[in-house]
């Protein structure tokens, strides 16, 4: 058991990885003779090479499409895009080509590849290099989606992701990157689309995943000084999501709250939210209430990301209301 | 070229055309669901092209990529159950005609985004590359690609990590309704010399041109790996898409199309070299009985059961659910 850094866990879960596998390989912007932008592919290219680490021209479009030839032609490629916000250029070869090609070929082979991006704020990186824009992905079918929220999570996650023969697109909250935590010698065995319980509760659940499951324990630190038992459950995995341990919760605790960074309209949290309000219905003691970024571009001035980004004390407000 | 070679790709060339002809027909009887898209005139580059490919090797293409797919090996019976939705289909009748896929062959699938096949070309070229078995990756395009960004980015991709992949544009001089020159301000040529990619042309309605020109730069490609791009000029005789009434196009300009017919030239070619008339006869009557029996058989096959919808989208995995 070591503590390490979330980023150290990513970028040992990639050497894991390309040696258990001659067929896993690395290619992205500045991934190789750099090790990559946060680091998360230090020292691959040393041990592996130019044969396996890739260091990408600036072209987000065809660094994914050759990940997916690449993955049909029986490799599995990890791309790495610098940040979540240029997947936009990717979504061609993620949406129409890497997510369809299993089901429109009728079965023949899948697409075993691993796209990591890092996603959110609080770094001051303005508009278009903190968007989370996970939703986007959730919605089509055939992709999986993974985010973690502490370093063994990312770990895991990420073997756990290279090792699935379908895509998988790992986010990861660069506000993380640096934060500390254990890291088994053995790391634990995570299954794409089970939810962790954080902490368990009576009274409330709060369902979150990534940086925002932090922001969750601490509002559930406060309640709990309140007298208020919350649930904090870690979704870990978002495309599929847990829907059936979230149901779980919600018919233990009566009362849902759903967080993420991204912006709350059209996100996430508006598919859990509707889904419990559907198979959930006859458990809920009160509104499923949502916490998310308002509807405007992630700012740059640190003024405004501090209310932009939710919190602690806005997770608290959202319990209070659904509590009411 | 031998006359046997050349005898072979005027019968790849005819089962295509015969093909596709057949598939005219289909349409034109509401028996084709979707989108029809025909390369009739186009033959000779998916002939010549495949005659020099392995199965080991890969293509992807495009829209009009019926040829291509039937070239690379796929089953007349899987390619027609496929264009008409049923179970016995190459993809199960999940794809249709603008997605034949067979990995079995190397196909990597026909695809109905312009220039999507260049990327997916280029990572199948890195991944035989990192295998180190010599095998090589073709991409056939239109012209009308070249106005897609990521093709861009695939040359200057492929030309950098040296990748062996061949890069064959059928330049039809058509980008849907819209004549190429109101499209593409450069040409190929000289796209391909700014990122040092080799370049060759071939006449893309001479099947023994473009044969001969793709096995050079293969050979090549094989010793030593590199990007290379092809460029055929040909010409597209019938619509966009069936049901394309060609209004934008001069009817004088379709008529003369005729004298460039591939399977008129390599005709010409045999018959000059003693082919009698008879063996024409012959592999005619062949493709025909082939795709006629391949056309009944897709005809009486079950459409895909109504329950399976949701099979394939995710490889099926043990403890994993999906919503």
């Amino acid at each position: 058991m070591a503590e390490v850094r979330f980023i150290h866990a990513v970028n040992r879960a990639l050497h894991d990885a390309m040696e258990a596998d001659p067929t896993v390989f690395v290619i992205g912007e500045d991934v190789g003779v750099a090790g990559g932008s946060f680091k998360a592919t230090r020292g691959l290219y040393e041990a592996y090479g130019e044969a396996r680490v890739y260091d990408a021209p600036i072209s987000e479009a065809a660094i994914a499409g050759v990940a997916v030839g690449a993955a049909l032609t029986g490799m599995r490629p990890v791309a790495e895009i610098m940040f979540m916000d240029f997947m936009t250029l990717t979504m061609d070869m993620l949406v129409n080509q890497a997510a369809k090609a299993r089901a429109m070929f009728g079965g023949q082979g899948s697409v075993p590849l691993t796209l990591r991006a890092p996603h959110g704020g609080g770094l001051s990186a303005g508009p278009q290099h903190s968007q989370c824009l996970e939703a986007w992905f959730a919605h089509v079918p055939g992709l999986k989606m993974v985010c973690p929220s502490n370093p063994a999570d990312a770990y895991s996650l990420l073997r756990a992701a290279i090792a699935d023969p379908d895509p998988v697109i790992v986010v990861e909250n660069k506000a993380l990157y640096a934060m500390k935590g254990d890291l088994p010698d053995d790391p634990e065995e995570i299954v794409i689309g089970k939810a962790h319980i954080a902490r368990p509760g009576a009274d409330a659940t709060v369902v979150t995943y990534g940086a925002m499951v932090g922001e969750a324990l601490k509002a559930a630190e406060t309640a709990a000084a309140d007298g208020i038992d919350v649930e904090v459950i870690d979704l870990r995995s978002l495309q599929p999501w847990d829907e059936a341990t979230v149901l779980e919760s919600l018919a233990r605790t009566h009362n849902l709250v759903v967080v993420h960074e991204a912006v709350e309209a059209f996100g996430m949290g508006a598919e859990i939210a509707a889904r419990m309000a559907d198979v959930g219905f006859d458990e809920l003691d009160g509104p499923i209430v949502r916490v998310g970024a308002p509807f405007a571009p992630s700012p740059f001035a640190k003024s405004l990301e501090a209310v932009y980004r939710p919190k602690a004390a806005d997770i608290l407000a959202a319990l209070k209301k659904s509590l009411a | 070229m031998q006359r046997a070679q050349i005898e072979a790709l005027y019968r790849q060339m005819l089962v295509i055309r015969r093909a596709e002809e057949k598939l005219q027909t289909l349409f034109a009887d509401g028996q084709v669901p979707g989108f029809l898209h025909l390369s009739i005139g186009q033959e000779a580059i998916a002939a010549g092209v495949s005659s020099c490919l392995q199965d080991t090797d890969t293509v992807s293409s495009n829209h009009r990529g019926h040829g291509h797919a039937l070239a690379k090996g796929v089953s007349l019976e899987g390619f027609f159950a496929e264009i008409l939705g049923k179970e016995t289909g190459v993809c199960k009748g999940r794809g249709g005609s603008m997605h034949v896929a067979d990995l079995s062959v190397g196909m990597l699938g026909a695809n109905g985004i312009v220039g999507a096949g260049l990327p997916i070309t280029t990572g199948s070229a890195l991944a035989l590359k990192m295998q180190g078995q010599g095998g090589v990756a073709v991409v056939y395009f239109g012209d009308g690609a070249l106005a897609e960004g990521v093709v861009h980015e695939c040359f200057n991709m492929a030309a950098l990590w040296k990748l062996p992949v061949l890069f064959v544009c059928e330049n039809n001089g058509w980008s849907e309704f819209s004549p190429s020159d109101r499209q593409m301000a450069g040409s190929l040529k000289k796209i391909a010399a700014a990122f040092g990619v080799k370049y060759a042309a071939a006449d893309g309605n001479k099947v023994v041109d473009v044969a001969e020109t793709a096995a050079k730069l293969v050979r090549a490609m094989r010793k030593s790996t590199a990007p290379a791009v092809l460029e055929c000029e040909t010409t597209r005789i019938r619509g966009h898409f069936e049901g394309d009434r060609q209004d934008y196009r001069d009817p004088d300009e379709i008529a003369g199309l005729d004298a460039r017919d591939p399977l008129r030239q390599a005709q010409s070619i045999l018959s000059e070299a003693g082919v009698a008339a008879a063996w024409f006869d012959q592999v005619a009557t062949e493709a025909d009985a082939e795709i006629d029996a391949a056309v009944a058989a897709a005809i009486a096959a079950p459409e895909p059961a109504p329950e399976d919808l949701l099979a394939d989208v995710y490889t099926p995995l043990e403890g994993q659910a999906h919503g």
